[in-house]
């Protein structure tokens, strides 16, 4: 099956007509890199909306009462909006639409997706559930309060903020995300599975698409459990039904509901959001490993373990979701079971971090934007998983769950680490995507403000979390036991973040300022390996290769190879005679044409 | 240079901010010395693992940045280094999980003799019961619950009706004598949350659910909610008195039994609280 795809060498039927006209061409297109380009500006666009929101909401932690609009209702609105929006609608969606559709073709020797009819039906039904998401704040009521993690019974019962429209539409559109992703994520796992071109092995891929290919497993393993959850609120919500719901008493009134639980709600949840935590990291994982390789003009060191330690992750990542219910009155016995899983994720989560800094050891390191993207990562990867190894060790989060602790470290293992990645993929992709440099001055300035910035508001909020300031608190008024220094603290938290949000403004602008003005960026502006920078056309034509599919040689790591003429050897290069290097020996599988 | 001097800054900047930051702990009032203990040990662990780390990289990225003719090591696997690496960092780990699971053990085995007192949240206020002179706290259940009946305790039980009712948000502790605290809810999850005494809990709507710990120094602490209840979440706050045994008894004789409280004496027979509590309506879902 997995020459299927040389079939067409040469432009076959599906391909040889390249659509004509704007619409076919960038609306309805069923193109991987305008689908690509489409996920990544929606995901974008509504990122934008979820950074607005931060800024409201840290107005009022930082200066309390300083914005009239922001009242205890909205404030959990935007709380709410703002996680779900960075996790499952950015996030998600970037990784694994944007840089997923775009790379997976084209770094395994593809001419598109598997099927390229769902693929554009995945776009579509994701922005249809980015539509549904933002009519939620123009319905009566607005978007739901209930915070990201949507628990029962205060999502679907007065008292919380968009209980009537809000909470349907948030549960409406995740429902419909999910089968987006679904069409989406069975195309990347077929895709990599069938369509590699000749010679391109399991083990010769670049650790991206093996970023990006587990992560999708994941994904189609856990979204369902989101959706069921998700269909069983609605019901709850809609038709008096009582998964989730036990007898509650709602401002003095007994409702309907009884027998249902709570806590399967929140199993499922993590069920599904602890994976997704992986389903957002292993591409970041695997993007940073190309990255730190390819600017440090080095191998990346250990790729075998590289990919032991992704798949040792995402299975893992299946058995220690309840460690974030440790304190949610679950049986107390499930705490051994899951601080032991959750700290042995650490194992095979280090290795990798050990390999991305030998990796750079010995290097030639090129401080791209895209090089100092990937250090940034490093560090703020380290330090939030560092904090992770206090709350997955389930003693010691009882004293720090629901306090700041857990903000600022998920904010940086899960939130800032991931965006790094994504900025510094978007600067090294970027040219291979519009044939054009993104300015580097401006990326530099970018990078400064991001990278520090987002430490100056993350690092010191986890000493907030020492002192036991609670997290989702709208005012922290009469609160003996905070002291007025943490309130200075707050202050000088919220500055950094109107700085940092404001520098990705600077972005933006880059983004579609390069585009037409940018530096013409040839092919390899980076001197990489992987194929996708040996396409005959910048950027890539329909169909990728013109008319023959490449043939891969090599692994994606051949920098530096002691011998050769220049340091570095696109995969696609037919061996010398002479060639040395360990991996040398890979030429015997899929040499022989 | 520069990018790796300011990543090393950094790293050093963070130490240097952990060792002086004001922000550090309330002062413990609880048995719970045993979690902060095991929370310094990973502390310690993690943030040398970070220090150590990071340096590395900052020196790395100093030392090998790129100048003109150098070129790269080529250098794919090393077997002996990665397995070396594997290994300390699982010795770090157990490190940490031992001490961890030891005082989770601790954590969930309430001790013999420990006084219990029930904490029954509702958005958003807190109130409060003991279990009286026998010692055990009646059946309630949120579905009996009524204007007269705030707890909604069984009438049926006589174990319910020495229970001493607290409401008003203020619980008081006698000081060195280990409580079960056992939670419930009436409406959404809430979370018991004193951050002197360490330990906290959900209260689930549906189910009860408990922790314990030993109140040691005595004093006035905030009771707040820790998990996400409503619009009123941060306004759901309560007080915690510890005290002397002596202090705490006259303040506990204060509180009426549930007995007390349908307006009737203690002798009267469960039949006629029964009557009672129905006759007002609503009893029954």
């Amino acid at each position: 099956m997995a020459q299927t795809a040389f079939v067409d060498e040469g432009l076959d039927h599906e391909h040889g007509h390249e659509p004509q006209g704007f619409i076919a061409k960038y609306i309805w297109s069923q193109d991987h890199k305008v689908i690509a380009i489409q996920y990544t500006l929606t995901a974008i666009a509504v990122g934008l909306l979820a950074l607005v929101m931060s800024w409201l909401m840290r107005m009022q932690i930082g200066f309390p009462g300083s914005l009239e609009m922001v009242d205890q209702e909205r404030y959990y609105q935007f709380v709410t909006m703002h996680g779900m929006i960075m996790v499952i609608y950015l996030l998600t969606a970037l990784f694994l639409g944007g840089f997923g559709n775009y790379l997976i073709p084209l770094m395994i020797g593809a001419r598109d997706m598997v099927f390229p009819y769902v693929n554009m039906l995945s776009y579509w039904t994701y922005l249809l559930s980015v539509l549904v998401l933002v009519a939620s704040f123009f319905v009566p009521g607005g978007p739901t309060g209930a915070g990201w993690t949507l628990y029962p019974p205060q999502a679907i019962l007065p008292g919380t903020p968009g209980r009537d429209w809000g909470i349907i539409l948030m549960l409406v559109s995740l429902v419909i995300f999910v089968a987006a992703f679904t069409m989406g994520g069975l195309n990347y796992i077929t895709t990599v599975l069938q369509a590699r071109t000749r010679g391109m092995t399991m083990m010769r891929l670049p650790l991206t698409v093996w970023g990006i290919f587990v992560a999708t497993v994941l994904g189609l393993l856990a979204f369902p459990a989101l959706f069921v959850s998700g269909v069983m609120m609605l019901l709850d919500r809609l038709l008096g039904t009582s998964f989730f719901m036990p007898a509650v008493l709602s401002q003095g009134e007994m409702l309907e509901y009884s027998g249902g639980s709570p806590l399967l709600f929140q199993h499922l949840f993590w069920f599904f959001g602890h994976p997704e935590v992986y389903i957002v990291a292993l591409p970041g994982f695997g993007i940073v490993s190309d990255l730190i390789s390819t600017h440090a003009r080095k191998n990346i060191f250990g790729y075998r373990m590289m990919v032991w330690a992704i798949l040792a992750i995402g299975g893992l990542s299946f058995v220690v979701w309840a460690h974030h219910m440790y304190v949610s009155g679950m049986n107390p016995y499930f705490g051994f079971f899951f601080a032991f899983t959750t700290l042995i994720i650490a194992i095979p989560t280090a290795i990798k971090v050990y390999n991305w800094v030998l990796t750079l050891w010995r290097g030639d390191i090129h401080l791209t934007v895209p090089m100092l993207f990937s250090l940034a990562f490093i560090l703020t990867f380290v330090a939030g998983g560092m904090s992770g190894l206090f709350l997955g060790n389930v003693v010691v989060d009882v004293p720090l769950s629901d306090t700041y602790f857990v903000v600022a470290h998920f904010h940086m293992v899960m939130g800032v680490a991931p965006i790094l990645v994504i900025f510094g993929g978007l600067y090294h992709w970027y040219p291979k995507v519009t044939g054009r440099m993104l300015n580097d001055t401006l990326g530099k300035i970018h990078f400064w403000i991001t990278f520090l910035g987002t430490y100056a508001i993350f690092f010191p909020m986890h000493y907030l979390g020492f002192v036991g300031i609670p997290r989702r608190y709208f005012e922290f008024e009469g609160i003996a036991f905070i002291p007025d220094s943490a309130h200075l603290l707050n202050e000088w938290i919220t500055i950094a973040a109107l700085v940092v949000g404001a520098a990705q403004f600077l972005f933006l602008f880059n983004l579609a300022w390069s585009a037409v003005r940018g530096r013409p960026s040839g092919a390899n502006p980076w001197r990489s390996t992987t194929l996708e920078w040996q396409t005959p056309e910048t950027p890539p034509g329909h169909g990728n290769w013109g008319a023959r599919l490449p043939i891969v040689y090599r692994w994606a790591y051949d920098f530096s190879v002691p011998g050769a003429a220049e340091d570095y050897i696109p995969q696609n290069r037919p061996p010398e005679r002479d060639a040395p290097g360990l991996h040398g020996s890979l030429r015997a599988e899929g040499a022989a044409p | 240079m520069a990018v790796g001097v300011i990543l090393a800054a950094l790293v050093v900047g963070s130490v240097i901010f952990s060792l002086l930051s004001p922000w550090w702990f309330t002062p413990l009032a609880s048995n719970w010395g045993t979690i902060d203990d095991t929370l310094i040990i990973t502390f310690v662990i993690t943030g040398a693992v970070f220090a150590v780390l990071m340096l590395f990289m900052a020196y790395a990225v100093a030392r090998f940045r790129h100048r003109d003719g150098a070129r790269a090591d080529y250098e794919p696997e090393n077997r002996r280094l990665e397995l070396w690496l594997t290994g300390a960092t699982s010795v770090g780990i157990a490190a940490m999980l031992a001490p961890g699971l030891i005082v989770w053990n601790d954590f969930i085995r309430v001790p013999e003799g420990a006084s219990t007192v029930e904490a029954l949240g509702q958005q958003w206020s807190w109130s409060f019961r003991f279990p009286g002179a026998d010692g055990v706290l009646g059946t309630a259940d949120t579905s009996r619950i009524t204007a007269e009946n705030p707890f909604g305790l069984d009438p049926d039980d006589p174990r319910g009706r020495d229970d001493v009712l607290v409401s008003g948000g203020e619980l008081h502790l006698p000081a060195g004598t280990p409580v079960k605290v056992v939670l419930r809810s009436t409406d959404v999850l809430h979370n018991f949350y004193v951050p002197q005494f360490r330990a906290k809990m959900d209260l689930v709507p549906g189910m009860v659910s408990y922790f314990w710990f030993t109140p040691e120094k005595t004093g006035t602490y905030e009771i707040l909610c820790a998990e996400l209840c409503g619009v009123g979440h941060s306004l759901m706050r309560g007080t915690v008195v510890v005290e002397d045994e002596g202090t705490f008894r006259p303040w506990l004789e204060q509180n009426p039994t549930f007995a007390q409280s349908l307006g009737r004496r203690p002798e009267q027979d469960v039949a006629e609280i029964r009557d009672e509590v129905q006759g007002e309506g609503g009893a029954e879902p």
